[in-house]
């Protein structure tokens, strides 16, 4: 008489007890796509560089305690996050190098930073403890094109007449893989290096004169551990949890800097942002007396005018939380917060250019 | 079928017999167009596979025509790509792998069929079928962050000091003893495709009949004799096949080579050199391969590492093709 079997049945009951089981914890998703009363989506989507993820993850789980709203963010890189952004699959993109004025016009979209960081180069050499090697942006650039080979060159030794450096042969390494961190990198060299800026030049990937590659800044990290004589270059993060001899740099002021949440911030504070349309900027090279010459900023994609006006809503509520409160949470994880100076600018950017 | 029942036939029955008969053929005709179909399904996914790439990098194809095999220049910023140090390397791993795996392979397998006592054989069988099993990640780390520090420290420096001091062979064994490169990228593959080799090896060495082997060894043989004479001839053609499952392997293993090759675009013929292999390009850049000739170029690439795997199993076809028709006259 029944067409369904009694074993389906049951099946089919039992499914239906689990979904109801799941229901609870499918309440945000499940009322994300309405539009709700006060106009904010309840649930809003980001990808892009995996240098903010960790600080991303953090901020997305305290602000969903604090507001109920939920933000996921993807870490598929800064290519994948401005291709996603452009395309409209996600609510904001991330990249760690900026996109230009025209290029954003075109796309519609606004740009403003998150967070600060920095670039870290990075030695392992016998007895050579963090910040004791010191290095100057031409001497770090010939280092990586190949032209100095041994630790004891007259170059470094005239930077460090204290230290006693090894006759050993340096062996570079970087990243094999396209990457926010190779653009910073990469900028800085260019901008102190003649010869830098007419061979490899800038790009999220170049042709590497020398050396290994290293996937991600963990490959990177690993191999310079691994290899005794190697200069490597990582996120700060990435030097100060694994105890990674840091070099101290000589900034534009003339002063030798170790990297520290000051010197970054020294960077952030002293670049020129007020002459700068979009936040068009690169941290590197910054003028500040004690500003690290490789600090790097992250940057935020959104669309001028979002299709759903609520996740565009949501999208900028979810940052201005991020700057009202978001600050202790980023100095943990080594991070260095916007200074307040720029937070303010930032937010009249959003008046400006943002629909909502 | 029907013929089988002539004494108890009616027409009723009859007409019975002739439905399930057609109703035989039907499932008959039903059972083959799903063999058929499960068969074509095989072709049609490597066909499908194999074009979807070389669809993907047409861009770069038509850019660079067949420069792209040729040269040696990989260089994102100023979009030249050329795949040649890639090939190289993939083709320079997998073959110091095979060089150190298939004998060690042989011997394992020999010592298993022929040598060992019966309490060792089974539980050496299975550790090498648990080896097998061992994902790749795993080799790559290990490779990284145990052997590549010893070869690095105490082997790859003595290597430099006595092999590339040699003329000619020289050329291979010198370079910077970083214990990253072309070597420990081989030394870790060998290790990888071990236990594919040495499982095969040891099952075939199996299937030969035990009469074979007691006349050879009543008549005198040593058991070296045995094995080279007997058991090897009469398993050619599924040792060759061991082998090239293995090369197969370590043509297309990613994770592992990424951890230890070095990852850098330059041509040497130093193995102590770092290379990198075509699946550790395709690994470490498509994530942020942004520009469509970048992109373009990562799938040509793995054309030519499904081109490559396909000439290897054809030369594979072939040699058994020769052994048979050898053995034939």
């Amino acid at each position: 008489m029944n067409p369904i079997p009694r074993s389906l049945r049951l099946l089919a009951l039992s499914f239906m007890f689990m979904l109801a089981a799941c229901q609870p914890s499918d309440q945000d998703g499940g009322t994300a796509d309405a539009v709700p009363e006060d106009g904010i989506a309840r649930s809003i989507t980001g990808a892009g560089a995996s240098f903010v993820y960790p600080v991303m993850a953090k901020w997305s789980s305290d602000y969903r305690t604090s507001s109920g709203r939920q933000v996921n963010y993807q870490s598929v890189g800064s290519g994948g996050g401005i291709a996603q952004i452009k395309a409209g699959t996600v609510d904001f993109g991330s990249s760690d190098a900026p996109l230009s004025s025209e290029d954003l016009l075109a796309s519609g979209l606004a740009q403003f930073p998150s967070v600060i960081g920095g670039v870290v180069p990075v030695v392992n050499i016998d007895g050579i403890t963090p910040g004791a090697l010191r290095l100057t942006g031409p001497v770090l650039a010939d280092v990586f094109l190949g032209k100095i080979t041994r630790w004891n060159d007259a170059a470094l030794v005239e930077l460090n007449p204290d230290l006693a450096l090894p006759d050993q042969a340096i062996t570079v390494v970087h990243r094999a893989d396209g990457s926010g961190t190779t653009f910073n990198f990469a900028n800085y060299l260019a901008k102190v290096s003649a010869d830098w800026k007419a061979g490899p030049g800038e790009g999220t990937a170049v042709r590497w004169p020398t050396g290994i590659g290293g996937k991600g800044n963990e490959g990177v990290a690993a191999y310079v551990q691994q290899v005794k004589g190697s200069i490597g270059y990582v996120e700060f993060s990435y030097a100060k949890q694994n105890a990674m001899s840091h070099v101290a740099l000589r900034n534009a002021a003339g002063n030798f800097v170790e990297p520290t949440s000051e010197s970054f911030a020294a960077a952030a504070e002293s670049a020129d942002w007020q002459n700068t349309a979009d936040f068009d900027l690169v941290l590197t090279d910054a003028p500040g007396a004690d500003a690290w010459p490789i600090a790097a900023t992250n940057f935020v994609l959104v669309h001028r005018s979002p299709k759903d006006a609520s996740r565009g809503a949501a999208t900028r509520a979810f940052f201005e939380w991020i700057y009202a409160n978001g600050d202790a949470e980023a100095a943990a994880l080594d991070y260095v917060p916007l200074p307040d100076a720029l937070v303010t600018r930032i937010q009249e950017y959003w008046q400006a250019t943002l629909d909502n | 079928m029907s013929a089988a029942a002539p004494a108890t036939s009616s027409p009723a029955r009859l007409a019975a017999v002739a439905r399930r008969e057609r109703r035989d053929i039907r499932l008959d005709r039903l059972f083959r167009t799903v063999l058929t179909a499960a068969g074509l399904l095989v072709l049609a996914l490597l066909l499908g596979a194999a074009l979807s790439m070389l669809w993907g990098g047409r861009e770069t194809l038509a850019t660079f025509g067949l420069d792209f095999f040729f040269t040696a220049d990989w260089d994102v910023g100023a979009r030249r790509f050329g795949a040649l140090v890639p090939i190289y390397g993939t083709l320079v791993s997998a073959t110091i792998a095979l060089l150190i795996a298939v004998p060690v392979s042989f011997g394992i397998a020999v010592f298993l069929t022929e040598l060992a006592p019966g309490w060792l054989r089974t539980p050496v069988g299975t550790a090498i079928e648990l080896l097998a099993g061992i994902p790749s990640i795993i080799y790559g780390m290990w490779g990284l962050f145990v052997l590549a520090p010893i070869l690095g420290q105490h082997v790859y420096p003595k290597i430099n000091d006595t092999l590339g001091q040699l003329p000619l062979i020289g050329l291979l064994f010198h370079g910077p003893p970083l214990g990253i490169g072309m070597l420990t990228a081989g030394l870790v593959l060998a290790i990888m495709v071990i236990p594919f080799i040495a499982s095969v090896m040891r099952e075939v060495f199996l299937t030969v009949p035990s009469r074979l082997k007691e006349s050879a060894y009543a008549l005198g043989s040593t058991t070296w004799e045995v094995v080279w004479d007997v058991v090897l001839p009469y398993t050619r053609s599924a040792v060759i096949g061991g082998v090239f499952l293995g090369l197969g392997r370590a043509l297309g293993e990613t994770m592992a080579v990424t951890f230890v090759i070095g990852n850098a675009y330059a041509l040497s013929a130093a193995l102590l050199e770092p290379g990198s292999s075509i699946a550790s390009t395709i690994a470490n850049e498509f994530a942020e391969a942004v520009d469509p000739l970048h992109r373009s170029s990562l799938l040509a690439l793995g054309f030519v590492l499904f081109l490559l795997t396909f000439v290897v199993l054809a030369l594979a076809r072939l040699m058994l093709y020769r052994l048979k028709r050898k053995e034939g006259l």
